[in-house]
């Protein structure tokens, strides 16, 4: 027996749902496969140390698994980066990230401006503007964390 | 290339250095989290909607019993006196 198309039928909103459910977490998990190692490494940096950096990633990506169905279009990569910066920015902005990896010596603005400039080529117009930093600044913690190499 | 270029160039390679491995079950745990994070906002629109009903039937059983528009005042302020 078929049934015509267009009409209600029972549970048909609950099956298109789990439908929608599963196709999500099928894309998501392909997203992450792809990803995860980019943005893992992006959140070590960050964070200096593992055990933090897996736990911001989670969240972030979390709160982009959460906005799938809405990004339309919006590269969800992009989102996750965005998710990734805006949590560290809340958390990590008081608390001092272990001193670890090659960002060990500067402070959490600076690390988030340095990984969204050097490492994710993020265009520092973008960064500024996310960060609610004029350009220049931008310009100069790059400058500055580039002359303190030896 | 000046020497600030390639000193960035260099700070560059030294980010891009060896990635760990990323754990199993990371996107697992992410879905589950994001899907906590669905269900919480949906019960939390839909407190919100059922407490808008609540007050705008409070407000409709209120308004029809104490009919505040056909009432009048019971007492009236004594016109002002000069000087």
């Amino acid at each position: 027996m078929t049934r015509p198309h267009g009409l209600p039928c029972p549970g048909g909103v609950r099956e298109r749902q789990s439908a929608r459910e599963r196709r999500r977490a099928r894309e998501f998990e392909a997203f992450v496969a792809g990803a995860g190692g980019r943005l893992l490494h992006a959140a070590r940096l960050l964070t200096g140390e593992r055990a933090a950096a897996e736990h911001l990633l989670t969240a972030a990506l979390a709160r982009t698994y959460a906005a799938w169905d809405t990004l339309r279009g919006e590269d969800p990569y992009d989102r996750a980066r965005q998710e990734l910066a805006h949590r560290y920015a809340r958390t990590a902005w008081r608390r001092r990230p272990a001193p670890g990896g090659p960002l060990g010596a500067f402070p959490p603005r600076e690390r988030l401006v340095l990984v969204l400039r050097l490492y994710e080529d993020v265009p520092e117009e973008q960064i500024a503007a996310r960060l609610g930093l004029s350009v220049r600044r931008v310009r100069a913690v790059c400058a500055r964390a580039a002359a303190a190499l030896p | 290339m000046s020497g600030q270029d390639r000193r960035e160039t260099r700070l560059r390679h030294l980010l891009d250095g060896p990635r760990a491995q990323v754990p199993t079950d990371l996107a697992v745990r992410a879905a589950e989290r994001g899907r906590r994070l669905l269900r919480r906002r949906r019960a939390l629109r839909a407190a919100g909607w059922a407490l808008l009903l609540a007050a705008a039937v409070a407000f409709g059983v209120w308004a029809a019993t104490a009919e505040p528009w056909s009432a009048r005042p019971a007492w009236q302020a004594p016109p002002p006196r000069d000087g």
